[in-house]
């Protein structure tokens, strides 16, 4: 792989890498490793180490996918290897 | 009009919906049948993949999980979400960029070898079967509960109606017709959700119900329930129960499992382009999110609610004859019993059994009729001692099957027989639609696969097109024997399912997009050992293809290495698949130049085309 392709495929791993960080952050990090420390601070009614494992990681999932969609559209244009 | 008719016309009306797509959307080329001719668009596909993925046991199971174990559940949550991360950011597009038909062509061209295409054949068919067992069970179990039907007779009308649009119109009316099945079972799965929330919290949005506080002011909802479960002896709602470990590890095989599951996989060849592959994967997390983010929101207050009608206003418990009916009415079907232990009439709950084995054995007089006991209770045959467990007040009287929380929600909560039919008509389109996504992927690998692929390569469109046809029937009727006579290791299935897709399928599809160096003998040899390894500490744990009694060692946390139990192995298995795959290749032939080339072709998007066969 050479040239602009190369460089499209450096910028596409690159911004895996980044979303993949948070992904594991809010779910594994946050959801179960850390929930003990973040359930000390309660926020409504529901505490925050709770709250990621069954609401918050789905949430962040979701704009993590719509965020890689956006973006990927953008380096597809940027290094003109888009679909038609 | 009384509820059976109500359920009746429910479930017929969702029936005639579903066979009128049929006809509509019939498949004429196997483009059709195997990927509807890739022309869904791509919030369609989403809704479709949602409902393809959203099984009998997420609808009717899975917020009783959450009821009974509480905060330890999340690794469902996470785990069966998690997965589309992966699958839209490391998968998806790169495989619909591939566009061919299905999951093991992918690993047999990428991989020039038909060994490595049969592995993913036979991975394939047994994850799909045992998965679809479940399905086949769920159908029998919805009509038989709801309808008062024979289990087998169930069975057999389920069947038919999978036979009338999985046969006739392939992935294109599948397609089409789990969009519809999504409709019918968000509504079933929100609706009663919205009214329990807004009786319990006031609040109509039961995401936000979850963090409220109780509608008379009292006290949080979770802060509630937490202090009621201590008080009965229970560990609190919220707090941890098992070690983080396991947690990890069960969540990471959950979620890579999900990625490398091939019915979900072949739904994203289905749109136009690699860009609709990615749109794709977050609206069906979308409509996904819908039903799993108000799952906890179900478990928790149905709990509440369960334990608050037992245990009555003074929590000393409540006659038995002071029941509301719904209680009677699940006991008759066995998800729920009494016995009681402290003879005063009154049913009490908290923590302990009050059964031996923990589920209840019903005794039946002779004309078969269940026997009553002084109260008109259904007779059991194997009462506990009735000790108080430690921090109870009392002993535990009652046997909950957990599936009764979304079952008998809205019977609980006192909502109109309307929303108990539409309940009905949703869980049979859960179990459905995900049995149809199943026998696709199993009848394409058949006919695509081992047919097209190995055995007859010549083979005309049309004789495929009928070979698919044909496979499709087949798997249906298998699927549907199996579903009426279940193996006995029927609950232990989604373990298998999981970690064959985590340890074998996944890391093959990965490092064929993302490490151009891979070569056949380190894909095979990978697959084979993440398989290899997972099925052994599956079956040294759970018993040899789950034979009873043939089980090497105890299935306890005392025996497990480093205390990892089976249904958490499929991500072990996974990273035993990258290592060895990755260590052959280094040490053999890498691939020929033109596989190097198709690699780099998939990683981008630009001249993604229709669908080829060839």
């Amino acid at each position: 792989m050479s040239g602009s392709s190369g460089d499209y495929w450096k910028a596409n791993i690159r911004l895996v890498s980044i979303l993949l960080v948070i992904w594991f952050v809010v779910s594994y990090l946050f959801g179960i490793i850390l929930v003990d420390v973040l359930n000390q601070i309660q926020i409504g009614g529901v505490k925050l180490g709770f709250w990621f494992a069954q609401q918050g990681s789905i949430f962040t999932f979701l704009i993590l996918i719509f965020v890689y969609a956006k973006k990927m559209n953008e380096l597809d244009r940027k290094f003109n290897v888009h679909e038609d | 009009m009384d509820l059976q008719t109500l359920t009746y016309l429910f479930v017929g009306g969702t029936f005639l919906l579903y066979i009128g797509i049929a006809i509509w959307a019939r498949a004429s080329t196997t483009g059709e049948f195997y990927v509807a001719g890739k022309g869904v668009h791509p919030v369609a596909n989403g809704m479709a993949t949602a409902a393809d993925w959203m099984s009998a046991a997420s609808f009717i199971s899975m917020a009783g999980l959450i009821a009974f174990k509480g905060y330890d559940a999340s690794v469902y949550l996470m785990g069966w979400t998690g997965g589309y991360v992966l699958l839209a950011m490391l998968l998806a597009p790169y495989l619909r960029k591939f566009g061919k038909f299905t999951v093991p062509e992918f690993i047999g061209e990428r991989y020039y070898s038909q060994t490595a295409r049969i592995v993913a054949v036979i991975c394939l068919i047994v994850a799909s079967i045992t998965y679809v067992i479940g399905q086949m069970k769920g159908v029998g179990v919805a009509f038989g509960r709801f309808l008062e039907v024979d289990f087998e007779v169930g069975v057999l009308v389920g069947m038919s109606i999978v036979f009338i649009y999985a046969v006739l119109g392939g992935m294109k009316g599948i397609t089409y017709t789990q969009i519809a099945q999504y409709c019918v079972l968000i509504f079933a799965y929100t609706i009663p959700a919205i009214f329990i929330s807004l009786t319990l919290t006031g609040n109509p949005v039961p995401q936000l119900g979850l963090g409220s506080e109780l509608a008379d002011g009292s006290a949080y909802m979770l802060d509630k329930l937490d202090s009621v479960m201590t008080d009965l002896g229970f560990k609190a709602y919220t707090v941890q129960k098992g070690t983080s470990f396991n947690m990890v590890l069960l969540t990471l095989s959950l979620m890579i499992g999900t990625a490398g599951l091939p019915h979900v996989i072949i739904r994203f060849f289905t749109v136009p382009k690699v860009r609709d592959a990615r749109a794709s994967a977050g609206w069906a997390l979308v409509f996904i999110a819908i039903l799993y983010t108000t799952a906890p929101a179900v478990g928790s207050m149905a709990r509440l609610n369960m334990i608050n009608t037992v245990n009555g206003v003074d929590s000393q418990g409540t006659a038995y004859t002071a029941l509301p009916s719904w209680f009677k009415r699940w006991e008759n079907t066995g998800l729920l019993a009494w016995y009681d232990h402290n003879g005063d009439g009154k049913v009490q709950h908290a923590a302990g059994s009050a059964f031996d084995g923990g589920k209840p054995k019903f005794v039946s007089n002779e004309d078969g009729s269940p026997k009553r006991g002084g109260h008109d209770e259904r007779v059991v045959s194997n009462p506990s001692e009735g000790k108080r467990a430690e921090g109870a007040p009392f002993a535990n009287e009652i046997y909950v099957d957990r599936d009764i929380m979304v079952l008998a929600n809205p019977e609980i909560a006192d909502l109109p027989f309307w929303v108990i039919a539409l309940v009905a008509a949703g869980g049979l389109a859960a179990a459905l639609s995900t049995a149809a996504g199943l026998l696709l992927a199993i009848s394409s690998a058949i006919s695509h696969d081992l047919l097209k692929g190995i055995f007859k390569p010549d083979i005309s469109e049309k004789h495929e097109l009928m070979a698919g046809r044909i496979a499709m029937a087949g798997a249906i009727v298998v699927a549907g024997y199996l579903g009426m006579n279940p193996p006995g290791f029927a609950a232990q299935v989604v373990a298998l399912a999981f970690g064959l897709a985590a340890s074998s399928i996944f890391p093959a599809l990965m490092m064929g997009i993302f490490y151009k160096k891979m070569n056949n003998t380190g894909a095979v040899a990978g697959m084979l050992a993440g398989l290899g390894t997972t099925l052994i500490y599956i079956f040294v744990y759970k018993g040899w293809f789950f034979i009873p009694g043939t089980n090497n060692l105890p299935n306890d946390a005392a025996n497990w290495v480093m205390g990892i139990q089976p249904e958490s192995f499929g991500a072990v298995g996974a990273l035993i698949n990258f290592i060895v795959a990755i260590v052959v290749s280094k040490v053999t032939a890498a691939p020929p130049e033109h596989i190097q080339h198709l690699v780099e072709d998939i990683r981008v998007p630009r001249g993604a085309g229709a669908a080829s066969g060839h």
